[in-house]
């Protein structure tokens, strides 16, 4: 059995936490350049050129990109061979956030009670954790930062089996529409199909974690990426929501099996600010 | 593409100048307030008490920087989401604030108040964070230091970019952009 240490985690996470916040994937930043490359609106092209030199700005002078730091969010994949000493994963992930928040001048955003507001939490713990089991013996970690703007326009629908791919094509492309400006575009669209209410809600956000470009792997859903994606950018929106051709970047479809009465779709955005990380252990 | 230069505090000529879609660069004195400050504010103001800034003639910008390093004057500061200070922009523009930037749309109330006391409302890129904090030279609180991050401070700014979104004249650039670059 292979043993791996709580503090060798936390280490990871916090140079995840401070990394992620100050540099973003080639990923991203391709389609940001492509895009600049493409759009028409004189706007848009103003707003995607400081897109641009913000991202320089935020490596070379480590300022973080936004100071929406996030919401810590994480997926972690955990080789069933490997023993864990020292601690419980949440706590490890946990003390990384706080020293990774803390060290990177960080900003925390998370109070303590969601209604009576008054008490922030003080080192952005605690993170949201979705924990797989998966065989062998390593361990991967997914880190997304989710500012609060983007995450505010998210929706889950249970559709009806009858409401077929055209009811997944409305809905997503609609509550696109009715967010305009607010979520920061251009976004990345995550979109969940199947499984339950919960589920579906997680999918959306894992769709968020793909390499851009990257289509899904099946053909029917990445040609309905391909077909959200148009119908998104045609919506005018554009980046920032001063109207343009660039509103998304892309879209990523996740899909499970659905009850046979159910078809549960939802969307979670992310802004350009596309932040994103893995390790492998 | 022409760009625009204003420096508060801002006149009523100012703000008529000011069109849907104009590029403009802020130098001077503005103010950072979001939610929390707004609410003591316009607290004041329904009491009839005095405000601890003069609102005549100037620019408030919803921001909640990350914390600045040593040697920097602030850190990251992008703007944040105004709709969460639509319920006390028209009080705020009743009081004199000509200009206020942020990001994302604003309600019909606000924008009837931007026409009723000629003011504009402006978006600064959201996500850009370490470009605008370039343009922010120095800050000192002035007012409500117990709420740490949400204090109202001054700041001095240096070319700082915005966007006019909506106009003293009734325009919005979140409609009228997107119109032109509708598809279908």
């Amino acid at each position: 059995m292979r043993e791996i240490d709580a503090q060798s985690i936390s280490n990871k996470v916090a140079e995840m936490c401070e990394n992620a916040n100050l540099y973003l994937g080639d990923d991203v930043l391709k389609a940001l350049k492509d895009s600049y490359e493409k759009e028409e609106s004189p706007t848009g092209k103003e707003v995607l050129k400081q897109i641009l030199q913000n991202i320089d700005i935020a490596g070379d002078e480590s300022i973080p990109l936004c100071q929406d730091t996030g919401y810590a969010v994480f997926f972690v994949e955990w080789g069933q061979e490997v023993l864990l000493n020292g601690g419980t994963l949440d706590e490890a992930i946990n003390e990384g956030v706080k020293k990774g928040y803390q060290e990177g001048y960080l900003r925390k955003s998370i109070v303590k009670d969601p209604v009576n507001r008054d008490e922030n939490t003080g080192d952005n713990t605690p993170a949201v954790i979705h924990t797989e089991m998966v065989p062998g013996d390593r361990v991967t970690i997914h880190f997304a930062p989710k500012g609060g703007g983007s995450e505010n326009m998210s929706a889950v629908k249970m559709l009806k089996p009858s409401d077929g791919v055209e009811g997944i094509v409305n809905f997503v492309v609609e509550h696109v529409k009715n967010s305009g400006p607010n979520p920061c575009p251009p976004i990345v669209v995550g979109v969940g199909v199947g499984g339950t209410f919960d589920k579906v809600a997680q999918l959306a956000k894992k769709a968020l974690l793909r390499p851009l470009g990257e289509p899904h792997p099946e053909k029917f859903y990445a040609d309905l990426e391909k077909r959200l994606l148009e119908e998104i950018n045609k919506l005018g929106i554009g980046p920032q929501g001063f109207g343009g051709r660039t509103t998304a970047l892309a879209v990523h479809v996740e899909s499970y099996p659905a009850h046979i009465a159910s078809m549960p779709a939802a969307v979670n955005i992310n802004c350009h600010v596309s932040r994103h990380q893995s390790v492998t252990l | 593409m022409e760009i625009k230069k204003l420096t508060p505090p801002l006149t009523d000529d100012d703000v008529m100048n000011l069109k849907s879609g104009d590029n403009v660069l802020l130098t001077g004195v503005i103010y950072c307030a979001r939610d929390a400050a707004h609410k003591k504010l316009v607290e004041l103001m329904e009491k009839g008490e005095e405000l601890p800034l003069d609102l005549q003639g100037q620019v408030i910008y919803y921001v909640g920087p990350t914390p600045a390093k040593p040697g920097q004057a602030i850190g990251s500061a992008g703007p944040t989401t105004s709709g969460r200070m639509d319920a006390y922009t028209p009080q705020m523009l009743e009081h004199g604030m000509k200009a206020c930037i942020g990001k994302g749309s604003r309600s019909q109330a606000v924008k009837d108040a931007l026409q009723k006391h000629k003011g504009v409302y402006l978006a600064s890129v959201g996500g850009a964070g370490a470009l605008l904090s370039k343009a922010i030279k120095k800050v000192e609180i002035v007012a409500y230091p117990e709420l740490g991050p949400e204090a109202i401070q001054k700041l001095e700014v240096e070319d700082f970019p915005a966007t006019v979104i909506n106009d003293a004249y009734g325009n919005d650039l979140y409609e009228e952009g997107v119109k032109n670059y509708r598809v279908g």
